[in-house]
């Protein structure tokens, strides 16, 4: 009898047993991913505080002395300014074209409707390096027909730019608006809203996720960008990536990790402020 | 308030008919309900009505207005979506206050609307609340306050009470009775639940396949059904069919049904369980009376159902009332099925009928 009633609680206990022993591995697989994304960022911050220029181990010292290098010196803060503005107009011209073309991949069934969300997606897909060369005969070509100044211009990054954002914006929105409750619409037109209204007061606040953290993403994938910026900069006129690859051509000191540094907290600030006011994980 | 006229209505896709020649003419302040298995055409006529369906023929009158072509947005009904559609961005008074805010009426007035309406559901202690943070019972409520707030000439609900919980549903179908009666506004409800149709409307409407089958009061629906769709689908029924020889229905098992009415060739016949009795003796005074042998036995608290094989192909379920001193037959034994012939409720020629459910 009571080896009859032990025996399914045993079963339980090595059921019990082997669900913890899975939740280890799981949590261990999990610790190792998030050791593997942050192991480089930790070792750039520790850097950037070094005392001794050459980075060697162990440190001589701490100092703050990389940042105010990397604060004062004026190729720096050009690029990063070039860089800040060409983020802002290629997210905001992103928007513009991304919103519509998110609206009728959703909305309208058309013929070819794959295709065209497949063609949208491309840059991201198109190493930079392509990318950058195609545009870069492109406006050459352009500039050889038209007379017009297209090569090195700051219009001529933006346009690049622009493709880089795209792919983002368009995603996330599409995302969010697939995710909405239609009726929710339908509910504002049967209370008297008509269609520019019910988009305005419902769609927008609705998908609103959706288009910050699209506009996020490409702002980051543009601020970042070097392989395409490299073929459509010009004189005088370099991001910021394109700049610490110049100066990393000559010197190694930690300023460079002090600009990443920089930088990372600049992305994380956006993305919990942002976060703060739409709930960005719900759509990424 | 008004009258609402749906004159041949039709939708069609391709070849598909959603609807076909709808027409209902709704009294003000009568509480009409569609009632259909999904696909029926229940839906598509509520939302021909709402506007979001353009109708292929036909006309919608509300009141003394056409609104065939008008926008939903210049409709005036108030419809109450069967997930509630409320706006997650808004508290529980911006919705309920939507509809009054795009009539323009300003802020200051629509406040005491806003909160008459909600007094009417017995939620004006929620006004601040998002939706989120109420309860599927009071979310409901509130998308039916938000129909009701800008006062609509005719209030929808497609399916209101399908995502409540069995107990909740009881007291919500009341409640949304009598409110509509309170207000006396004329209301037409979808719902593909019976029991829903039978205790809340005026009238019934049961449709299939995008036609209607039978527009009556309950009691017409379930004593004299129209067809045996109607038959299968309001109430429950064993259905007999056969071939008619003047009044008497032959079965294909071979046994000879009487009717009490002249058809000529197959016929469908329809029998209400609860008219059919039970006797372990044979019992007098029926002109139907066959002998089977008892298969299934269901006890359901007030009410026992048996089903009874007469033959090898024909089932009858009869329906016993639970009492003092009432013997169930058991599974195996051999009893009397009986009923008079005026106790069929229901043969028809066997036509293209809808297939009848059960």
């Amino acid at each position: 009898m009571s080896t009859v009633r032990r025996a399914p609680r045993e079963a339980l206990r090595t059921r019990t047993r082997r669900r913890r022993l899975g939740s280890i591995v799981l949590n261990g697989v999990a610790l190792i991913a998030f050791l593997y994304i942050l192991t480089p960022l930790v070792f750039v911050t520790w850097l950037s505080f070094y005392l001794q220029s050459i980075p060697s181990y162990p440190p001589q010292g701490y100092s703050l002395r990389w940042y105010s290098q990397a604060a004062t010196n004026q190729q720096f803060i050009d690029a990063f300014v070039l860089s800040a503005q060409l983020g802002v107009i290629a997210t905001a011209i992103g928007l513009l074209l991304a919103l519509p073309a998110a609206l009728g991949l959703v909305r309208v069934r058309f013929r070819g409707r794959a295709l065209v969300s497949n063609i949208l997606l491309m840059p991201l897909i198109v190493p930079g390096i392509v990318l950058g060369f195609a545009l870069y005969v492109f406006q050459v070509e352009i500039e050889i027909r038209s007379g017009l100044p297209v090569i090195g211009s700051f219009w001529g990054l933006v346009w690049g730019h622009v493709l880089l954002t795209i792919p983002w914006i368009v995603r996330l929105i599409v995302a969010s608006l697939e995710g909405m409750d239609r009726a929710q619409e339908e509910a504002a037109m049967n209370l008297g809203a008509n269609r520019f209204t019910t988009f305005r007061r419902i769609t927008v606040p609705a998908i609103l996720p959706g288009v910050v953290a699209g506009a996020l993403f490409g702002f980051v994938s543009s601020f970042g960008n070097l392989e395409m910026s490299l073929f459509l900069v010009g004189p005088g006129r370099t991001t910021l990536p394109i700049s610490i690859l110049q100066y990393l051509q000559w010197r190694i000191d930690p300023t460079i990790a002090a600009v990443s540094v920089i930088q990372i907290v600049i992305v994380v600030a956006a993305m919990l402020f942002t976060d703060r006011f739409v709930k960005i994980s719900r759509v990424v | 308030m008004a009258r609402l006229q749906l004159d041949t209505l039709s939708k069609r896709y391709g070849d598909f008919y959603a609807a076909q020649d709808v027409s209902l003419d709704i009294a003000d302040g009568e509480f009409l309900t569609l009632l259909g298995p999904s696909g029926c055409g229940k839906t598509t006529t509520l939302r021909m009505v709402a506007g979001f369906v353009e109708p292929t023929s036909g006309m919608i009158h509300i009141g003394e207005r056409e609104v065939t072509e008008l926008p939903p947005w210049r409709r005036n009904t108030g419809l109450v979506f069967q997930n509630y559609a409320l706006f997650p961005h808004m508290s529980v008074a911006q919705n309920v206050g939507f509809g009054l805010e795009m009539r323009g009426v300003a802020k200051a007035q629509r406040e005491p609307k806003i909160l008459e309406a909600l007094r009417l559901v017995r939620l004006e202690h929620l006004a601040d609340r998002l939706p989120r943070q109420l309860s599927g019972g009071q979310q409901q409520r509130v998308a039916l306050a938000r129909a009701l707030a800008f006062q609509p000439d005719v209030l929808l609900l497609d399916e209101p009470l399908s995502n409540l919980d069995a107990k909740l549903r009881q007291e919500v179908r009341l409640e949304i009775r009598n409110l509509q009666q309170r207000l006396g506004i004329t209301t037409v409800m979808v719902t593909h639940d019976q029991e829903e149709a039978l205790t809340m409307a005026d009238r019934l409407v049961v449709m299939a396949e995008g036609r209607i089958q039978q527009v009556g009061t309950q009691r017409d629906l379930y004593e004299r059904p129209a067809t045996p769709f109607v038959a299968g689908f309001v109430g429950r029924s064993t259905f007999l069919r056969g071939r008619m020889k003047a009044d008497v229905l032959v079965l294909e098992s071979g046994l000879s049904v009487r009717c009490g009415r002249r058809l000529v060739g197959d016929a469908v016949l329809a029998l209400r369980p609860e008219r059919v009795t039970l006797t372990a003796e044979p019992p007098a005074g029926f002109d139907n009376v066959f002998i089977g042998e008892v298969e299934i036995v269901s006890y359901m608290g007030g009410l026992t159902d048996v089903h009874v094989r007469i033959s090898p192909s024909d089932r009858i379920i009869a329906q016993i009332a639970n009492g003092e001193g009432v013997r169930l037959p058991e599974v195996g034994n051999r009893v009397h099925v009986a009923w008079s012939s005026n106790a069929a409720i229901f043969a028809v020629p066997r036509e293209k009928q809808p297939e009848a459910v059960h």
